[in-house]
């Protein structure tokens, strides 16, 4: 099991549009891939378009992350990368 | 394999579009996508003619997934599917789900690779069974 964990920085937070990006990198990798606002859970699949949407989480929240199989390292850095890269947002025109 | 195409299908042609743009601009292009949205004249409505030919311009071997407004939407949605050839009808599905937020869930998950059924489960997961 690979685990880590990132703070979300983007304005917006895990809203649709970051949901959308999350959940487009998590499919690229065949490991298990979930998250959680927690350390405890409830973990979601990273891979589920409309859980990770559901999970709303704000600016200024720690993003724990961790994937089970094959890639699971690369996916855990590969998700933790894109969170650091704040989504790829163009903050000023960051709606959602 | 091609990921799986998605069709807009709404009664304002304004909404079709707009659905697609949010669509284009969140999911990216890597999905094909259609919308139809009107009556040919102009107005609120929907058109069956107009309906194929987005589908058309969808297709993928993959399938095709339709979202679509309100009920008459439906309805015209499904006279274009059944007016499809028959080894195309087996790959066309209609997602009971609300249009935008389906649109793009379902071509989120279009996206990753996924198949026609797993688009269309995707997108009704929305919607309280």
């Amino acid at each position: 099991m690979a685990t880590g964990e990132a703070l979300l920085t983007n304005a917006v937070g895990l809203h649709a549009r970051p949901s959308v990006k999350l959940t487009q990198l998590a499919k690229s990798f065949s490991s298990t891939v979930e998250i959680a606002v927690s350390s405890e859970g409830p973990w979601v699949d990273a891979k589920s378009p409309v859980k990770i949407m559901r999970v709303k989480a704000p600016k200024g929240t720690l993003l724990h992350i961790r994937a089970e199989g094959g890639d699971g390292e690369a996916a855990v850095a590969a998700l933790i990368d894109l969170v650091h890269r704040k989504f790829d947002e163009v903050e000023e025109s960051a709606h959602g | 394999m091609a990921n799986v195409g998605i069709v807009i299908v709404s009664h304002s042609m304004k909404i079709a579009e707009g659905a697609a743009d949010m669509v284009r601009q969140m999911v990216g292009d890597t999905v094909p996508l259609a919308f139809a949205g009107g009556n040919p004249e102009g107005g609120l409505g929907t058109d069956v003619e107009q309906i194929l030919g987005a589908i058309d311009q969808a297709w993928s071997d993959a399938g095709v997934a339709i979202l679509f407004d309100l009920g008459g939407a439906e309805t015209s949605a499904e006279m274009a599917i059944e007016m499809m050839s028959p080894e195309r009808q087996n790959r066309i599905v209609i997602c009971q789900s609300p249009l935008v937020e389906g649109a793009i869930i379902a071509a989120t998950e279009a996206s990753g690779g996924s198949s026609l059924d797993a688009v269309k489960q995707m997108a009704e997961e929305l919607s309280p069974q």
